[in-house]
């Protein structure tokens, strides 16, 4: 409910400063504050929970809608459900997504394989384009590898037949 | 249905995914006719924002055909051409009755601290997007737009986010007659946002950017000056001297997560992600800026923190105002600018690109090749 000087009788001066035009939201958000009320949730069907969706800790439901692609599974989902036990404010929340989401990297490759698909990273990758608009960079690239791989072998075998 | 499919950072391709559904009374199918890669897409796709699944499908920039509708649909039929705002927003909860449609609260079960966006990682609600044949568009009665008959798809879709992020960084610097304001990024929203500044009456325009191309461009097409801050020895002291040693009135941070211009921001923001991306345009606007004057920022940002000179902020007595665009509040008011040939959003539109050629669009947009400045992915060239 709205509160009202009435309310603050007992607190000499309570509003007397009041400026409504002391808004630096404006012009972006028209004022209503409906949300001194608290939480309310509006009459909007609940989309139905046909997949795993996590939701944040920092509110009591799932929200009426959702999207419904790529549910947590495997390493990486265990990580995610683990994630959101902590709030938003905490790191133990997002630190473990972000490792989650390189998890999920290295599951999306063995994916592909276990499904017969050998990812082409270097299309992927757009590698074409970069052929096409950025070849000395590539060719930069491709020769730095290049000799990185030669001298790694080479000092390898080195240390083999030394031993 | 072909869509892009995300498989880690810097790896995406095109793929067959299932034809999206009807899942809530109030949803859409949507075929989409055109669908831009964003300048805030690149932060996915350099796996910078948390959350962001493999099998995903990005895209909050899209327009198309409505194709279905749920029972609950009253405001768009099938059939009509509709843009469709990069918010996901319900309409009915308190924020979104005072038009905060960026930050509805019951779009996003993941986090409360955002609204849900189409193709924004979990995050951001786990939608898939709309660079694919088809998208699920929740709460049809409240994003989907009309396309006014007279207007150009290509201008619409730019309509979804680009210009009305663009024109709210400019809104929210509260820019007075004759202000001096200074754009940090030439990408797509920076350019929009220093052709907006005019529209509130600023003074003086300047944009500071370290890609030559996209300087030359934004000089052209917002009237603007426009400087490589990679030849300025340093940025902040370089608008301090050419604003009679004040500062700018008002600063917009239109780069994000991904600016570049500080080693250490690159280090701890980008390649360790010690922070939420790298804060360099916020940093130099904090303190490029005048005592008392304002800072916008609609850069994307992760949701940790960021290292930005906050005793600054207080020192100078500065108001930083910032907000994921309400796109449905400003479309009547953005509609009439391009009717009115005030704004003309395609003439940013560099490359038209079949979604085919998905992965290559990516790289050609993301390390800057060929002169791109906004990218648009064509799903099925017969019906765009």
């Amino acid at each position: 409910m709205e509160k009202t000087a009435k309310d603050f009788a007992h607190i000499k001066g309570w509003g007397i400063d009041a400026d409504p035009k002391n808004d630096p939201t404006y012009p972006y958000k028209h004022r209503t504050n409906g949300e001194h009320a608290g939480y309310i949730r509006p009459d909007i069907p609940q989309q139905p929970l046909t997949v795993e969706v996590l939701h944040s800790n920092e509110r009591p439901n799932q929200t009426a809608v959702f999207g419904a692609s790529v549910p947590p599974s495997g390493l990486s989902g265990i990580i995610r459900r683990y994630a959101f036990r902590f709030s938003e404010n905490e790191y133990s929340h997002w630190l473990p997504l972000l490792l989650a989401d390189r998890v999920n990297v290295v599951e999306g490759i063995l994916e592909d394989l276990a499904h017969g698909h050998i990812p082409n990273i270097f299309a992927e990758k757009g590698g074409k384009a970069d052929w096409k608009f950025n070849r000395t960079s590539q060719l930069l690239k491709a020769g730095i590898g290049t000799a990185l791989g030669i001298a790694t072998v080479v000092l390898l075998t080195r240390k083999k037949r030394k031993s | 249905m072909r869509a892009m499919n995300y498989r880690g950072p810097f790896r995406v391709r095109l793929d067959h995914k299932p034809h999206p559904e009807i899942l809530h009374p109030q949803d859409a199918i949507v075929r989409v006719t055109r669908s831009c890669i964003c300048g805030s897409d690149l932060h996915l796709y350099h796996g910078l924002v948390p959350d962001t699944r493999v099998g995903s499908t990005f895209g909050h920039e899209f327009v198309g055909i409505v194709e279905e509708v749920g029972p609950d649909v009253t405001k768009i039929k099938v059939g009509d051409q509709v843009l469709v705002p990069f918010n996901v927003a319900c309409g009915e909860c308190v924020f979104c009755k005072q038009e905060l449609y960026g930050n509805c609260h019951e779009s996003n079960p993941e986090a409360t601290a955002v609204g849900g966006i189409f193709g924004y990682s979990h995050t951001a609600g786990g939608y898939d997007g709309g660079q694919a044949e088809y998208a699920r568009v929740p709460y049809a009665n409240v994003g989907p737009t009309v396309i006014p008959p007279d207007m150009d798809p290509d201008d619409a879709v730019l309509l979804t986010d680009v210009v009305p992020t663009g024109y709210q960084a400019a809104e929210m610097a509260g820019i007075q007659t004759g202000d001096t304001v200074v754009v940090f990024g030439a990408g797509p929203v920076g350019i929009m946002a220093a052709k907006c500044a005019w529209l509130f009456g600023a003074g003086r325009v300047i944009v500071l950017d370290h890609i030559e191309y996209r300087l030359e461009f934004v000089r052209n097409y917002a009237q603007c000056e426009a400087y490589n801050f990679e030849s300025l020895e340093d940025p902040v002291l370089f608008i301090k001297k050419t604003t009679d040693w004040l500062g700018a009135d008002v600063c917009i941070d239109a780069v994000g997560s991904d600016a570049a211009g500080s080693a250490m921001q690159t280090l701890t923001g980008r390649k360790l992600l010690l922070q939420a991306g790298s804060a360099t345009a916020l940093h130099w606007a904090i303190n490029s800026v005048k005592k008392g004057g304002i800072v916008s920022v609609v850069g994307v940002y992760g949701p940790t923190d960021n290292l930005v000179p906050i005793g600054n902020l207080v020192n100078k007595g500065l108001t930083i105002r910032g907000n994921q665009t309400s796109v449905k509040r400003l479309l009547p008011r953005l509609i009439e600018h391009v009717q009115a040939g005030r704004l003309n959003p395609k003439g940013i539109i560099t490359h038209r690109v079949p979604l085919e050629e998905v992965s290559d669009a990516y790289r050609i947009f993301s390390a800057k090749l060929d002169n791109c400045i906004k990218t648009v992915l064509i799903p099925s060239p017969t019906i765009a």
